[in-house]
């Protein structure tokens, strides 16, 4: 029986490697993964949560959860490519079509 | 005792496969990696008697996300070029960021005192699962499908190529 506190440290743990990664790194496709450790790290604490409590509602969120995931990623990357065929570049720093 | 040792493996598993995603120089490295973050992360869901989260995870995030990640990947790197395309930068803010978000975290996962159930015998999920969603959280279910069906067809309207005119 796994105490909680070691779950809940590593899903912590996963999480800070997700921001780190997205505040550090400039490539699109690398801050996307990043995201996704992230959504993976809080489904993590979700179900350890409903596990040790004894509740079925945190495997539940985590669908949700999975839910948006799967939609980002369907999005994310149909505009990741759809940017790299007009523009040539998958550098957020490059991408500042927006900025004014 | 025995699911201890597999947790620490689960665990190096996880985080190891986690850096090398963020930290690796190159992008393939990093979505190849990122097997190992969501098979470590099936690991402990089957150790917590997740049993279909477990699976779901399997479909969604290694079938499904991890596969068109790697698609992305491979459309839109040249191969030549993979290893100068993720230079990083911001490396001193990224640090404070990350070190605040974690203590905040530790500090509370360890101020909060938990009422832990007494000691759950593990069980097929599917059941309360499937009584959850057509029960209590009919709600968002209806709703995450409608999400999913505004993904589907976003992602191929802004994927295709303008075949107008």
């Amino acid at each position: 029986m796994v105490s909680l506190s070691w779950l809940m440290a590593l899903s912590a743990a996963i999480f800070v490697i997700g921001v780190g990664g997205f505040l550090t790194r400039r490539n699109i496709l690398v801050m996307f993964m990043s995201i996704e450790l992230m959504l993976n790290a809080v489904n993590l604490a979700f179900v350890s949560l409903g596990s040790r409590l004894g509740t079925m509602d945190g495997q539940v969120i985590v669908f949700f959860v999975m839910t948006v995931a799967a939609a980002e990623a369907a999005v994310g990357l149909a505009i990741i490519i759809s940017i790299f065929r007009s523009r040539e570049t998958v550098h957020a720093d490059d991408l500042t079509l927006l900025k004014w | 005792m025995l699911a201890t040792i597999i947790f620490y493996a689960l665990a190096i598993l996880t985080v190891g496969s986690s850096c090398i995603v963020v930290f690796s120089r190159n992008v393939v490295y990093s979505t190849f990696a990122l097997l190992g973050a969501f098979m470590g992360v099936v690991g402990i869901y089957v150790l917590l008697a997740a049993d279909f989260v477990a699976m779901v995870q399997l479909l969604v995030y290694v079938g499904g996300i991890l596969v068109l990640t790697i698609f992305a990947v491979m459309l839109t790197q040249g191969i030549a070029d993979v290893t100068i395309s993720n230079r990083s930068v911001g490396l001193i803010p990224a640090l404070v960021i990350a070190v605040v978000a974690g203590g905040v975290m530790a500090f509370a996962v360890e101020r909060t005192h938990w009422h832990l159930a007494a000691s759950v015998t593990p069980s097929p999920t599917t059941y309360g699962i499937g009584n959850a969603f057509l029960g209590d959280y009919v709600l968002p279910f209806e709703i995450a499908s409608l999400v999913l069906l505004a993904a589907l067809i976003g992602a191929i309207v802004i994927s295709r190529h303008e075949a107008r005119e």
